[in-house]
């Protein structure tokens, strides 16, 4: 290596330093700190006691892990692809707005803004199954809506369709996915006669697909780490307990309870290393799905 | 990837996180710290003044806010907890356990405080291994409160409206009850479960903890009945479904209240919810009766708050003196007067102030009380100062928030249908043995 090549590289490693630090204190350390929790019993009041596998294999045979895992892959198979679907339907619309397709982005974009505890007081209002506005708009069409927030059938559905609300963030990421779509594969599309239909399937789809293979990924990690809306609406200080019958007991929401209702902090631990794992798998099962699935530009198919 | 790290770390950066409230200007010594205690009426400003007044020197810093478990606790375990905590009776017994507050042997015998003038159930909250870990604030009792015109209605008279006989309770709930395609338009008897399970229980017999906290029956058959009993009240009525859900649109805290607009009948509820009543639907027409057990004895659950010294506390003496001042019989009446006349000024009536200072009670209400000619108030406080000693407390336990959240979970999944009332109320006390196992072994 010559004298300027490792100084550049001196260099470089300093301009990474604050990078490496903050990983090291901020991630990697408390992970690290996290992994030796899980081995022990510790109630944030007496020093940690050492005991093996114990968390873990409680963890295997605990009926609520068995339960909220259930409940949050029901929501997230249920959320992804209504997330993905309508996003895809508003981004289509968006790119026929013309000149005022700036007011309308904003305007999709706008909810977003919502805080989630926010949005999750004015959902309990509109999904209440006997005087809510989602219930009063299905009686216009002559449908008696459910019981979206009392009833376990529904409180999954019910959720989801308030996940919708910040549908934005994905339209906007589609609707510029759309616009880098070749026009002239459209019109070649036409000149072979394929319908509109064969054209979404043929041309925008694998146009767009990185873009909808980065969303349905980051879209589903956050959705099995549901949170702050469902504990809001059932767990927080206005239902101490969810009077669901544990029809809205997310992982994440569990994990939290056993760490600071019971003070598990290592069972606590291992729950969350569980998660780990969990969206660890379903993601390398998407990174392996995507190299059959996705393309991208100039990319050999 | 980022995310996947954040999750994987949860507990661990709340547990490295939360240095509770910090030690900038805490450490002084003439400064206290509260946490949980807030200042939103004369009840609370009026002590406090006492207590400065008696104590110029003294920095109150009152950290306004609702009591957070688990920045209290992170408080604790980090070393920088607050001098003070105000937080819910029925939580201090583990807390007491876990050994995150204070004995209170020595303040209460210096400062010479008579723990006899406390209410016995209030006492018995705050009391671990003997000893007073608390000292007992605001007390409240549950009752029976009964909408008149809604009840005559039906042809029933308020005044023989009683929880003794379980089967007559079916019957008139049956007949004050209006459904409309299977959905309620007014609730004719609310059973308030799974919230107060405790007091239906001991209703028929059964406590659902006993002696030292570690000894629970919620499979006990009595408590199973109970169960049984209390959604099947709500089956009748809706299922649980479509009543939460009704019950869910009532205006508690408003002039449209489900008393003023006939959408209940009856139920118990906390006798804070006479002064509300009182306050914004001043004419309404209610019976307010005790709740009774199936010989028909008058019975309630004690509720209510106290006070107490996390470990760790930087001034100790201080918090004692504190909180002594803060109970004290003298301290109540200065703060029931100031309130009386807070309202006075605005034309309203003065409904009392329940405390768990027997002695503080008597004085109140022989000397402060005004309740100018409010109905609900005239026949609300007596039925609630009879109650006062004829209370009950689940006995504190080192595992409480466990153990309420197995019966509390089992009384649910009846509710929903999910399991009977015998499958439910054994897994639930499956899961408090588990939860006692890990409070009393690993």
């Amino acid at each position: 290596m010559t004298t300027v090549s490792r100084r550049e590289s001196r260099a470089g490693l300093l301009f990474l330093l604050p990078w490496v630090i903050g990983f090291l204190a901020f991630t990697a350390g408390p992970m690290l700190f996290s992994l030796w929790l899980s081995l022990t019993h510790y109630d944030m009041l007496k020093p940690p006691d050492f005991i093996g596998l114990e968390n873990y294999r409680e963890a295997l045979v605990d009926d609520r892990v068995a339960t909220a895992l259930w409940n949050t892959l029901v929501f997230t198979a249920l959320h992804v692809p209504a997330q993905i679907v309508l996003a895809l339907g508003l981004a289509a619309l968006l790119r026929r707005a013309g000149r005022s397709a700036g007011f309308f982005r904003t305007v999709l974009y706008l909810p977003v803004m919502t805080p989630p505890v926010a949005l999750a007081a004015m959902f309990l209002l509109l999904l209440n199954g006997q005087n809510g506005a989602i219930n009063e708009f299905l009686g216009w069409f002559g449908f008696t809506g459910p019981n979206w927030t009392t009833d376990p059938a529904w409180i999954k559905p019910g959720l989801v369709l308030m996940s919708l609300w910040t549908v934005g963030s994905t339209a906007v990421l589609y609707l510029a996915a759309l616009t880098r779509v070749p026009v002239e594969r459209y019109e070649a599309a036409r000149l072979d006669g394929a319908s509109p239909w064969r054209q979404f399937w043929h041309v925008t789809l694998p146009g767009i697909s990185g873009t909808v293979y980065f969303t349905v990924v980051v879209n589903t990690i956050a959705s099995l780490q549901v949170f702050t809306e469902a504990y809001t609406m059932f767990f927080g200080a206005r239902a101490k307990q969810s009077s669901d019958g544990d029809a809205a007991l997310f992982y994440v929401i569990h994990l939290f309870r056993e760490a600071f209702e019971s003070l598990r902090m290592g069972y606590a631990s291992a729950l969350a290393w569980g998660l780990f794992v969990v969206i660890a798998v379903i993601t390398a099962v998407q990174v392996r799905l995507s190299r059959r699935y996705v393309h991208y530009e100039g990319e050999r198919s | 990837m980022r995310r996947l790290l954040v999750t994987a770390v949860v507990p661990l950066l709340v547990v490295c996180g939360c240095g509770g409230l910090g030690s900038s200007g805490a450490d002084a010594p003439n400064t206290l710290v509260t946490m949980g205690f807030g200042l939103p009426d004369e009840h609370a400003t009026a002590r406090v003044a006492v207590f400065r007044d008696a104590n110029p020197g003294v920095d109150v810093r009152v950290n306004e806010g609702a009591f957070d478990e688990q920045q209290f606790l992170s408080a604790v375990a980090a070393g920088d907890p607050p001098d003070l905590i105000y937080a819910e009776r029925r939580k201090l017994g583990s807390y007491a356990a876990r050994g995150a507050v204070q004995g209170l042997g020595d303040c209460v015998r210096e400062h010479g405080v008579d723990l006899g003038q406390f209410r016995d159930a209030a006492l018995r909250q705050v009391t671990y291994q003997d000893e007073a870990h608390g000292l007992p604030d605001f007390s409240v009792v549950r009752l029976l409160i009964i909408n008149n015109p809604v009840v005559r209605a039906a042809g029933l008279d308020p005044a023989a409206l009683s929880t003794t006989d379980w089967s007559a309770v079916s019957s008139l709930t049956d007949r004050l009850a209006v459904l409309a395609d299977g959905r309620p338009e007014r609730i004719g008897f609310d059973p308030k479960v799974p919230d107060y399970l405790p007091m239906w229980a001991k209703a028929n017999g059964a406590e659902l903890v006993t002696g030292d906290g570690f000894d629970v029956r919620l499979d006990d058959p009595r408590v199973v009945e109970a169960v049984r009993f209390t959604a099947d009240l709500v089956r009748r009525q809706g299922g649980w479904a479509s009543f939460k859900a009704f019950r869910d649109t009532f205006d508690q805290f408003g002039a449209n209240n489900a008393y003023a607009t006939g959408q209940l009948a009856a139920m118990p509820m906390d006798s804070w919810y006479i002064n509300t009543l009182a306050t914004n639907s001043p004419d309404a027409d209610v019976t307010i009766a005790p709740f009774t057990d199936r010989q028909g004895a008058p019975l309630t659950e004690a509720g209510g708050q106290a006070w107490a010294i996390p470990k760790g506390a930087r001034h100790p003496e201080l918090a004692c003196r504190f909180l002594v001042t803060m109970t004290d019989a003298d301290t109540w009446v200065a703060a029931a007067t100031a309130r009386r006349d807070a309202l006075a000024r605005t034309g309203k009536p003065y409904g009392g102030t329940f405390t768990a200072n027997r002695v503080a009670d008597e004085r109140i209400f022989r000397e402060v009380f005004d309740p100018r000619g409010n109905r609900i108030l005239e026949r609300g406080v007596p039925q609630v100062l009879s109650l006062q000693d004829k209370t009950f407390a689940v006995a504190p336990s080192p595992a409480a928030s466990e153990l309420v959240r197995a019966w509390e979970g089992g009384v649910n999944r009846v509710l929903t249908g999910r399991q009977s009332p015998d499958e439910a109320m054994a897994q639930a006390q499956r899961e408090a043995e588990q939860a006692l196992k890990r409070v009393g072994g690993r």
